[in-house]
């Protein structure tokens, strides 16, 4: 694995704005995360956040400004990024078992069929599935199992790439509260011991509220990044948002965005 | 054995006089050949189809190849010629759908009955005897000849080959379309690809059971190799061998019994299909770890 290398950022965006076609999503972010940080992107629902995730991975090129990526432009095909894109439902009928699809993080998009290093990349699943705790199930038709489940056997395919970065898109949907909270720590264990950058798009920031070092936030047009604390706020994204929002606190430390709802629909429709 | 030739056909418990007997006759020599290779081939690509949810679009293309053939038949040229022309380049727009194509069952089928309704006009214009429509309906394996043989000897392997050298990112891409893609798989050229090597297998099974049969060699196979096992690559290989059995018994049973040998092989599949439902009914779920 590789050291941590404090002081060069992993990414470097500036002055960067998204768009399909000439539909533009946001604009005028410029940010950078270090290497081994766990950032939380949140915002409301279609305010572009997978479109970052998208220009991360070089599926979508900037519209303007300029955005490096561990040191290099995005580009498909980056080896050091494992991707775990937002899931709809996988077929309960697939025949196909989770081991497979953690198999596929390696050598899935090598040509051919497998031949020569088999047992080392057996291994290598084996490894990323212990790594996630999924031995139990991987063997199991993918369908079957449990949204958690599920999403462990995606990690460890994403695992299995030997990455440097994380980028998970909505790995927590779809799961009750009580399986948020070991996922995300599975996520943040895993980074820490992998020294892996971690961006994970989320809906609530409460259950990554002990885990996460800094929040960007993805709201009508704009992108905003700081500590949790800092940028959740009622100034903050008031401002962000052009419209009153109230940031509410309980007795636990956690926080209620309030006022969202009428955004949230508008930019739905 | 000269005699054979002049006996009634025999039929015992010696597998070398059943086999020398099946194969004593050069027709039944070039079915079997002709017969095994399109079936490895529809095998090896019906595993993809059915897992990408394709089935009705492989069924679909079958039709649209009557239409080139019956017009390639109109224009005094080889069936076989048009059926390839129709299906490849309706295969290579499907393909370019990709995702999109999934669950237009309504267009995909106005389109396939239009092509049914063309050939049929096809057939009529053509004068000469309905017997060469309902061969390509239905399939005709005994009248292929040497050459024919030839042809789809090349073109079964070189499915075959071109399915074994994209298998992993076709995989990745069937089973996870959004990773495959950021991990730099060319998507939709694969979705191409497939789309027309499907159409070249499609185009040859068609000789073995005809454009109505096509389910039993493309889909059947892998339909009960999928219950059978959760390994991609042996889903592949028991589709695969599968197809060929279906095949074979049904080329065998043709010749001693005078019925159809689409009918045959469709029986066996159909046959093997309930049974295999049977079975992973009775061991209680679908397949677990195996």
């Amino acid at each position: 694995m590789t050291p941590r290398q404090a002081g060069s950022p992993v990414i470097v965006a500036e002055r960067l704005a998204a768009a399909y076609g000439s539909r533009l999503i946001w604009q005028d972010a410029s940010f950078t995360v270090d290497p081994g940080e766990f950032v939380a992107v949140l915002g409301p629902n279609g305010s572009g956040k997978s479109t970052l995730l998208r220009l991360l991975l070089g599926l979508l090129a900037p519209a303007a400004g300029s955005l490096q990526v561990l040191g290099k432009r995005p580009h498909q095909g980056n080896a050091d990024i494992g991707y775990v894109p937002q899931r709809r439902s996988i077929d309960r009928d697939l025949p196909v078992r989770g081991r497979d699809f953690v198999h596929l993080g390696i050598d899935g998009s090598r040509w051919g069929v497998a031949m020569g290093n088999a047992a080392t990349n057996d291994q290598r699943v084996d490894e990323a599935i212990a790594a996630v705790e999924a031995a139990a199930y991987a063997d199991r038709p993918i369908g079957r199992l449990s949204g958690g489940e599920q999403q462990r056997l995606l990690l460890a395919q994403a695992l299995a790439g030997r990455p440097r970065m994380l980028l998970l898109d909505e790995p927590l949907a779809s799961l009750d509260l009580r399986n948020q909270i070991v996922i995300a720590e599975l996520v943040a264990e895993l980074a820490r011991a992998n020294h892996l950058t971690v961006l994970l798009i989320a809906h609530d920031i409460n259950p990554l509220l002990p885990i996460v070092d800094r929040v960007l936030y993805v709201a009508h047009g704009g992108v905003a990044i700081g500590k949790p604390a800092e940028v959740i706020t009622t100034e903050q994204l008031s401002r962000l948002y052009d419209a009153p929002i109230e940031v509410l606190h309980d007795s636990h430390g956690h926080m209620f965005v309030v006022g969202l709802e009428a955004e949230s629909a508008h930019h739905d429709a | 054995m000269p005699d054979l030739a002049l006996a009634a056909p025999y039929f015992g418990w010696d597998v070398v006089r059943d086999l020398q007997e099946l194969l004593h006759y050069p027709f039944m020599q070039h079915a079997f050949e002709a017969g095994t290779i399109v079936a490895l081939s529809a095998g090896v690509i019906g595993y993809f189809v059915v897992l990408r949810g394709l089935s009705f679009a492989a069924h679909a293309l079958s039709h649209i190849g009557f239409a080139g053939a019956t017009g390639a038949v109109l224009l005094g040229g080889a069936p076989i010629v048009g059926l390839l022309a129709f299906t490849m380049s309706a295969g290579a727009v499907m393909g370019a759908l990709g995702r999109r194509l999934r669950g237009r069952d309504v267009t995909i089928g106005l389109v396939m009955a239009w092509s049914l309704g063309l050939g049929l006009l096809f057939t009529y214009l053509y004068h000469g005897s309905a017997q060469r429509a309902i061969g390509i309906l239905f399939g005709q394996i005994f009248g292929i000849t040497s050459q024919d043989v030839a042809v789809t000897f090349v073109a079964g392997c070189a499915t075959v080959l071109l399915v074994v050298a994209v298998y992993r990112p076709l995989l990745f891409t069937t089973l996870d379309e959004e990773v495959a893609e950021a991990k730099g798989v060319p998507v939709r050229g694969l979705s191409i690809a497939f789309m027309v090597i499907l159409a070249v297998a499609v185009s040859e099974a068609v000789q073995v059971v005809g454009v109505l049969l096509i389910f039993a060699l493309i889909v059947a196979p892998a339909a009960i190799a999928e219950r059978f096992t959760t390994r991609p690559s042996r889903g592949v290989l028991l589709s695969a061998i599968l197809a060929v059995l279906f095949t074979w018994a049904g080329l065998t049973a043709a010749y001693y019994i005078p019925y159809p040998v689409g009918f045959f092989i469709i029986a066996f599949a159909f046959g093997a299909y309930l049974l295999a439902r049977l079975a992973s009914y009775g061991i209680g779920k679908r397949p677990s770890g195996r």
